[in-house]
Formats: C-alpha cells, sequence, structure tokens
C-alpha cells in the first residue's frame, strides 16, 4: 500500500451516471488487475473504494470508473483536471492471471466491468484465449465494448432489455461461446452467483462489501469462507471459487 | 526538547500516544507502513475466550466526521491471540502491549484475563464493558456500576497486571461507573468507547448497517469524550487512558489537559493509516508552541486544582 497525492489529468462522463477519471501520480504499488484504490474527498470521513480499470505505467497514469451513486461519488463527478486527490493505492488481492487456463473468459456486469478491462488485456499479454462478456441494464448504459475490441479481445454484450446485444443477464451469452477452461468476474453478487452456478470451470469472484479502511483494519467488511474469516479489502476482494461460501 | 513520556500504573511509555483497539488489528496491516516501535503502546483487537465472526456486513456506515461499525468483536479468541498474534506482533513490536478483553460473562472475562496473564508481552489488560454491538454482553457490564464492579473484581483475582476498565459513553453517569471501578481495584480507567449510533439509507429507506445500530466514533465525539475524560478525571485517583475522535497532536493535548495520562488513537488510524505516525512526528511542535516542557506535566492541568 503507498499514498500520494495524484493530479486528475481527466474526468469524464461516458455513460449516464458513469464516469472515468484519469490520475497521475505513484502507481507503484498497483501490480495486478482487480486491486482497488482508496480515495479521500474532502468533506467526506470515509475513503471510497474504486476498482482500478487500467494503469499507464510510462506515463503514471492511473484509471478509474465509476458509478455516481451517492454523495461522495456525485462529488468525484464534479472535480477537474488540475485538482488533486489523495489516493491510496494497492489495495487488495488482485486477479491472480497464473491460475487461468488456456481458453479464459472474464464477465464483468455494469460497474464491474472496468477492472475487466485490465484484467483481459493481462490475460492476453500471458499468452491466453481471452473472450469477454459484459452485461449492462441497458444498451444506454453500453461502456468499453469498443475499447475491448481495439484490444482484439472478442466481446459479446447483454443487456437485461435487449436494447443492445444479447437479451437477458450476462449468463444468456455463455451458449454461444466455446466452454470456457476458467473465469474471471466482478460484478453485483447476484451474477458472481449465477455465473458460479453455470460454469463448471475453476474462475475467480470479485466482491464488494461497505469498507471501513479499506486496507484490513477495521474488519468492517469480513465474510465467511470454506477457509475461514476473509477480509474483502485485504484477503479479496477476489475468492477462487473454491472457497466462496454464498 | 520537548518531554513526551508518560507513565502508565508504572509502566514508562515513550509518548502517550496509543493506537486503541480494533482500528490496528494486531499490527500486521501497519508495520510495514512505519516502525512500530515509535509507538506509545498498542492496544490489540478486542479479544473473546472464543473466536468470533462478529456481526453480518454491512457492518460500517459513514456519518459526518465519523463511522458507525458494527464489527461485534471479530476475533480469532484468546488461545490464537496468545499463540499466534502476540508472537507475530513480537516481531514488530518491543513494548509491553495492551491486551483489550471481553466476555458475555463473568467467568468468560475472568478466563480470557487469565490466559492473558501468562503472555509477558502484556503490559496491561484493558477490559472492554463497553462494546455497543455484542448483545447479552460487554456494555450490559459497563451500564450498571455494581456489574462494572463485579467484572473489575474478577479480572483483578486472576491477573497481577495492572487493569484497566474501558468505559462506554452510553450511559446517563459515567462518573458513578468509573468509581465504582476504582473501588473494586481497577488500576486504571479508559475511556471512551464508541457512542451508540445509527444511519438510515434513503434510497433503500432501511438502516444502513445489518444490526440497525452501532458505534459512532471519528471526530465529531472529541468533545463528548474529552468532557467525560475531564468529568471522571474529577473523580477518582486512577490513571484515564482518553479516546474518543483524537486525530491530531492539538487533540491528544487537549485530552491530556482533560485529565488522560495516555490517549488512544482510533477511527484515525482507519482513513489515515500513518495517523500515528504524524501525531507523534507533531507533538513535540504542537507542544512547544504552547509552552509545554513536558507532556507528563499538564495531565489534569485544565482542572482548577490537581490532585494526586
Amino acid at each position: 500500500m503507498k499514498q500520494d497525492i495524484f493530479h486528475i489529468r481527466e474526468n469524464i462522463q461516458i455513460a449516464p451516471g458513469m464516469y472515468e477519471m484519469a490520475l497521475e501520480g505513484d502507481i507503484s504499488a498497483i501490480t495486478k488487475p482487480g486491486q482497488f484504490v482508496n480515495i479521500a474527498l474532502e468533506g467526506f470521513y470515509l475513503r471510497r473504494p474504486l476498482s482500478v480499470h487500467d494503469v499507464e505505467p510510462a506515463a503514471g497514469i492511473l484509471r478509474v470508473i465509476y458509478k455516481a451513486v451517492g454523495r461522495g461519488t456525485e462529488v468525484l463527478t464534479g472535480m477537474t483536471p488540475g485538482e488533486t486527490l489523495d489516493v491510496l493505492t494497492g489495495l487488495g488481492n488482485g486477479f491472480d492471471i497464473e491460475a487461468a487456463g488456456k481458453n479464459t473468459l472474464v464477465i464483468g456486469g455494469g460497474a464491474g466491468a472496468p477492472p475487466m478491462y485490465w484484467t483481459a488485456k493481462a490475460l492476453r499479454d500471458s499468452g491466453r484465449k481471452v473472450t469477454a462478456i459484459l452485461g449492462f441494464n441497458t444498451g444506454k448504459e453500453v461502456i468499453l465494448q469498443q475499447k475491448f475490441a481495439d484490444e482484439g479481445i472478442s466481446v459479446v454484450i447483454t443487456t437485461a432489455d435487449g436494447s443492445l446485444g444479447t437479451k437477458g443477464f450476462v449468463t444468456a451469452a455463455l451458449e454461444q461461446l466455446s466452454t470456457p477452461d476458467y473465469t474471471f468476474s466482478c460484478g453485483p453478487e447476484p451474477m458472481l452467483r449465477a455465473v458460479y452456478d453455470a460454469l463448471d470451470c475453476g474462475g475467480q469472484f470479485s466482491f464488494e462489501e461497505r469498507m471501513g479502511c479499506g486496507f484490513g483494519a477495521c474488519m468492517g467488511c469480513s465474510c465467511k469462507t470454506k477457509y475461514g474469516t476473509k477480509r474483502i479489502c485485504k484477503d479479496g476482494p477476489v475468492l477462487k471459487k473454491e472457497e466462496i461460501v454464498w | 526538547m520537548v518531554n513526551l513520556q508518560t507513565t502508565l500504573s508504572g509502566i514508562p511509555l515513550d509518548n502517550p500516544v496509543i493506537p486503541a483497539s480494533g482500528t490496528f488489528g494486531f499490527g500486521e496491516e501497519f508495520a510495514p507502513l512505519y516502525d512500530l516501535n515509535i509507538l506509545g503502546s498498542i492496544s490489540i483487537k478486542g479479544t473473546t475466550r472464543e473466536a468470533r465472526f462478529g456481526n453480518p456486513t454491512p457492518r460500517i456506515a459513514e456519518c459526518t466526521a465519523g463511522l458507525i461499525n458494527s464489527v461485534g468483536l471479530q476475533n480469532p479468541g484468546v488461545e490464537k491471540v496468545v499463540t499466534e498474534e502476540l508472537p507475530r506482533l513480537a516481531t514488530h513490536f518491543g513494548k509491553p502491549v495492551i491486551a483489550n478483553i471481553s466476555g458475555f460473562s463473568i467467568e468468560e472475562y475472568a478466563d480470557c484475563a487469565a490466559r492473558m496473564d501468562q503472555a509477558e508481552q502484556i503490559g496491561i489488560i484493558e477490559v472492554n464493558v463497553s462494546c455497543p454491538n455484542v448483545h447479552g454482553g460487554g456494555i450490559s457490564f459497563g451500564t450498571d456500576p455494581a456489574a462494572a464492579a463485579a467484572v473489575t473484581r474478577a479480572v483483578k483475582a486472576v491477573t497481577k497486571k495492572p487493569v484497566y476498565i474501558k468505559l462506554t459513553p452510553n450511559v446517563t453517569d459515567i462518573v458513578s461507573i468509573a468509581k465504582a471501578c476504582e473501588d473494586a481495584g481497577a488500576d486504571g480507567l479508559a475511556l471512551i468507547n464508541t457512542l451508540l449510533g445509527m444511519r438510515i439509507d434513503l434510497k433503500r429507506k432501511k438502516p444502513v448497517i445489518a444490526n440497525k445500530m452501532g458505534g459512532f466514533s471519528g471526530p465529531a465525539i472529541f468533545p463528548v469524550a474529552l468532557r467525560m475524560v475531564y468529568q471522571v478525571y474529577e473523580a477518582v485517583q486512577i490513571p484515564i487512558i482518553g479516546m474518543g475522535g483524537v486525530s491530531t497532536a492539538d487533540d491528544v493535548i487537549e485530552m491530556m489537559l482533560a485529565g488522560a495520562a495516555a490517549v488512544q488513537i482510533g477511527a484515525a488510524n482507519l482513513v489515515n493509516p500513518w495517523a500515528c505516525r504524524d501525531i507523534i512526528r507533531d507533538l513535540p511542535c504542537r507542544a512547544e508552541y504552547y509552552g509545554i516542557q513536558s507532556l507528563s506535566e499538564i495531565i489534569g492541568a485544565a482542572h482548577e486544582t490537581k490532585h494526586g
């Protein structure tokens, strides 16, 4: 974990209620896709945990994509390039890319889609075949489709209302794809559960919980696993399939 | 050169700054961030006789200038704390540690204290009779003078280590509880634990926290904590560890003026992992600014007549 004052380089709306922010600072503690950062906001006591969307090591840029869900993230939407943020980086275990098989499926749902971008790129760079399913409620909310395509990663879009791509939840896209031998998922818990139930292969699932500190001190976000109590912020947010207790 | 040293029941501390129980785990998350040996002491995660998962999640809610937690004494149980956590902490921290213990019966408090008594690292046993997050225990011992005294006596009977009783602010008259503990043989007091609080999620229209209510801490409660330390200092002769929203070196000095011999830092560790280091760094400069040469000399100095 490191703390640094990051400079906002970009903060733009990319879909209704969804924003992408580029931050410049010390990103050396961010080592794995699936990790998160914790951002202090003036006027709010607790930091805001946001998943890492991407990093650009040469430029020292961290990218986060966040949903305006409350007063804190709403304040974040109003911040402009040139302003600074106090950020704790390198939080959480992240995805263990090495555990993946040769034919890997990454699945992201809604605000869980952004961290799957770096995850998919890392899998591709390690020589694995990667396919992505990104699920949203409606076509207007679809993000990242082009970015995945630009990286040469084949992506299937699902929308619950069928206004874009395959109609239904992310699991509705499974039958169009060859059976994967490993999967990485991030999204709302019902989505994670549906993926867990639908696929026989091994995988890793990124969970969300209300956090206090974000680095393992307060025990606010503990969960039960088959291997004992774990902290979502420190021992997670990524849990392996075999340890999950629903 | 400002003298930061203070003393708790004959145990010298290099400075009065102690991370508060439940905000510092067993030191493991903070050891990579700074040298823990700069701390006066460490109050370790609240420990019970048996292992506990704690309360269901969500168990954190943000508030203006603070947070509510309903962790509910998650801990691996006293045996694992003594045989696994304390040896690991010893690799990072070489000074006497404060063991924070809790229970659901007087026997559990005594059993937990007796096990902690065998651990050489433990300098002080801090008895939590004030956790607002566990039902049928904890706080029920801290809201009644006779029950608090009974716990004090039971713990005193099984240990030679100094016993400090950690008090709850969720009472009508904290002074009567403090005096009952002193009369029952407590070597010191620690106050305050969290204030019982609540938040409701406006979108779901239901309590944010699964357990509905929890303990409110953070800078918002500092004036309440300071007032209670001030009141208790007037009524007892035993040393007080002051805590509640302390976030800066100035807060530490203010708490000591009210009567605290040492000061615990809680919620601040969660939002600034380097909070204790920063406070210790700032203390000499801030003390000098206020014309203070020795911190131990200002304990209770805000009172009209000093006792002791």
